[in-house]
């Protein structure tokens, strides 16, 4: 073996050591990191049911869901009207209301600003739907982000209606 | 450094020094040479000690009392406050001693920005002083979120809420941070964890940032190099460390007054209600000391934008040393710079008030035109300066200023002349 070859041999072996001391700190690493991901115990908490027979039109009641305030809606006929009404192309994140709610009646959203997180108001802002305080973000009537600094519109979570008077979320 | 070897007297000191040179450090720090011309803004490097020091003591122990939990965390503080002996004292201590922390260490920055002492040589001075400010801003966030009182709670909310504004991965970090889908139990215990951690990591910080000062040595008000054991210096002890003494008192007379008569005047009244996931309160506002960062974040209309130009308004001044290219250290002698200082300086003001005003008419606007103004200054108007401004000449030495005023001369020997009778030939 000449001289360069030698050299060759360690270079591979250096970078191959290299390699795999970085694969075994990596591998010791992920469990002081994964450990603060959601566990076994918050996760179990995923679903809620809600009972909704006692909600009259217009009024909405707000459960809490995975440490989330979930907003449930019974919308009125007018409510629902001005929500299918609208325009796709005035919005900033544009959806269909129906593709929001299932039933139009009842309208399921996390009651959490996109924006950064704050509870909004119901019944208030410009668009006669939500209002969130924090920074000024505009919601309609579908939960829809009209005006303001939030780049979405309120969150659809996962829902279902088990009978006709119990929605389980989750 | 530029002193003499220090070499210990007896037998047993010389011994151990040589293990471990301790002796030698303690011989530095004490004859360490400072610019005689240093001026009381010199003093708030000691009083920050001061008040690293007084944190760690009262934090220490209010997490004797303290329990980390969504259910007990809020009455803990109660009990802190009103069964624990002297509890109360102890607790507005620590939760005024961080705005004065706060108060000092914005002091010290805007001095370091008018007599220009990031710039060469001491630029990595410098960028430990910011990774320092920086760990004291999270260090503070987490500790105000503790109490698990409205305030703490929704501004935990909307602070972690900005990492989710990171394309594609943001809502996995914001789920990481929380260890859950929301700030809950989980989120309260590290960031109690962490918040008994970081003022350690500062502490570390500290040593660095004094252990890079003692190298090149103290900038100084005239903001020329100082000739070191020369009759420009003097020994940091007792010299520096009486003046320093004297900041020092006068600066708890002030930080007292608030623990003892306004001790919630700095704090939100909505803090002293438990924590509620259901009920935002009407108005978000941070801490005082945080508040031109959330005029930045919110006169932005972009949710990523202004999380973007809120971490850029910190890091900016990372660069300052590269942007400010004018060799003149000191504003005494930049007359354009000068004003632009005192201009940044209400600029950065204003942007705290705007910050505690709800983001909407006039406030808008205004804080649009700061946070553009503060970007100007540092991206546009320093570079330009150190290229076109026309500086004032410089003296030869720290010493000039004083002596070449007319007249000056004559003060000192008729003062001389009080304590030596007429011989004051030697004198000069």
């Amino acid at each position: 073996m000449n001289n360069k070859n030698k050299t060759k041999r360690r270079d591979f072996l250096f970078t191959a050591t290299y390699t795999i001391g970085a694969v075994g700190v990596a591998a010791a690493v992920w469990p002081l990191i994964d450990q603060m991901n959601p566990d076994s115990s918050v996760k179990a908490l995923s679903t809620t049911e809600v009972d909704i027979s006692s909600l009259d039109p217009g009024k909405s009641i707000t459960v809490l869901w995975r440490g989330k305030p979930i907003f449930i809606k019974r919308r009125t006929t007018k409510e629902i009207e001005e929500a299918k009404n609208v325009d796709l192309k005035d919005l900033k994140d544009p959806e269909k209301d129906s593709d929001r709610a299932k039933n139009p009646e009842w309208l399921v959203m996390v009651g959490v600003c996109t924006h950064l997180g704050c509870v909004p108001l119901g019944g208030t802002g410009d668009y006669k739907g939500w209002f969130c305080p924090c920074h000024g973000s505009h919601y309609d009537s579908s939960g829809r982000i009209r005006k303001g600094p939030a780049p979405k519109n309120l969150e659809i979570p996962k829902y279902e209606f088990v009978s006709s008077n119990i929605i389980k979320i989750g | 450094m530029s002193e003499e070897k220090y070499i210990p007297k007896n037998k047993l000191a010389k011994w151990f020094d040589s293990r471990l040179p301790l002796l030698t450090l303690s011989h530095h720090l004490q004859s360490y040479p400072t610019p005689k011309n240093l001026n009381y803004w010199w003093t708030f490097g000691g009083i920050l000690t001061f008040c690293l020091i007084t944190q760690i003591v009262t934090g220490l122990v209010l997490a004797m009392h303290y329990v980390a939990h969504v259910d007990h965390a809020f009455q803990s503080i109660e009990h802190i406050m009103r069964d624990v002996n002297y509890g109360w004292l102890i607790r507005y201590v620590h939760a005024n001693g961080a705005s004065m922390f706060f108060l000092a260490v914005y002091i010290h920055i805007f001095r370091a920005l008018f007599y220009g002492s990031y710039k060469a040589p001491r630029e990595v001075i410098w960028i430990i002083g910011l990774l320092i400010y920086i760990l004291m801003m999270a260090t503070a966030f987490m500790g105000y979120v503790l109490p698990w009182g409205q305030m703490s709670f929704w501004g935990a909310t909307v602070i972690t809420n900005l990492f989710s504004a990171i394309p594609f991965i943001g809502d996995s970090i914001t789920t990481w941070l929380w260890g859950g889908y929301a700030v809950d139990n989980p989120t309260l215990n590290r960031f109690y964890s962490l918040h008994y951690l970081l003022p350690f990591l500062i502490f570390g910080l500290v040593i660095l940032h004094i252990w890079a000062l003692h190298i090149p040595g103290n900038n100084n008000p005239i903001g020329i190099d100082v000739k070191k054991n020369s009759n420009e210096t003097m020994p940091f002890h007792p010299y520096m460390v009486m003046k320093d003494i004297f900041a020092l008192l006068l600066f708890i007379t002030v930080f007292l007054w608030f623990v003892f008569f306004a001790p919630n005047v700095l704090g939100h009244p909505d803090n002293y209600i438990e924590a509620n996931p259901l009920v935002t309160p009407a108005h978000i506002v941070p801490e005082w000391y945080l508040l031109p960062f959330y005029a930045i974040l919110r006169a932005i209309p972009s949710k990523l934008g202004g999380v973007i130009f809120m971490f850029a308004a910190i890091f900016i001044l990372m660069l300052l040393p590269w942007l400010d290219t004018s060799k003149v250290r000191s504003a005494i002698f930049r007359p354009i710079y000068k004003r632009l200082f005192w201009l940044l300086l209400f600029v950065v003001i204003l942007l705290g008030y705007l910050g505690a005003k709800p983001p909407e008419g006039i406030y808008l606007i205004l804080s649009r035109l700061a946070t553009a103004y503060y970007f100007i200054h540092f991206l546009v108007l320093l570079p330009l300066l150190g290229r076109y401004e026309k500086t004032d000449p410089l003296p030869q030495s720290i010493s000039d200023p004083v002596l070449d005023k007319p007249g000056i001369l004559d003060k000192f020997k008729k003062a001389a002349a009080r304590y030596e009778g007429d011989n004051v030939d030697s004198f000069k």
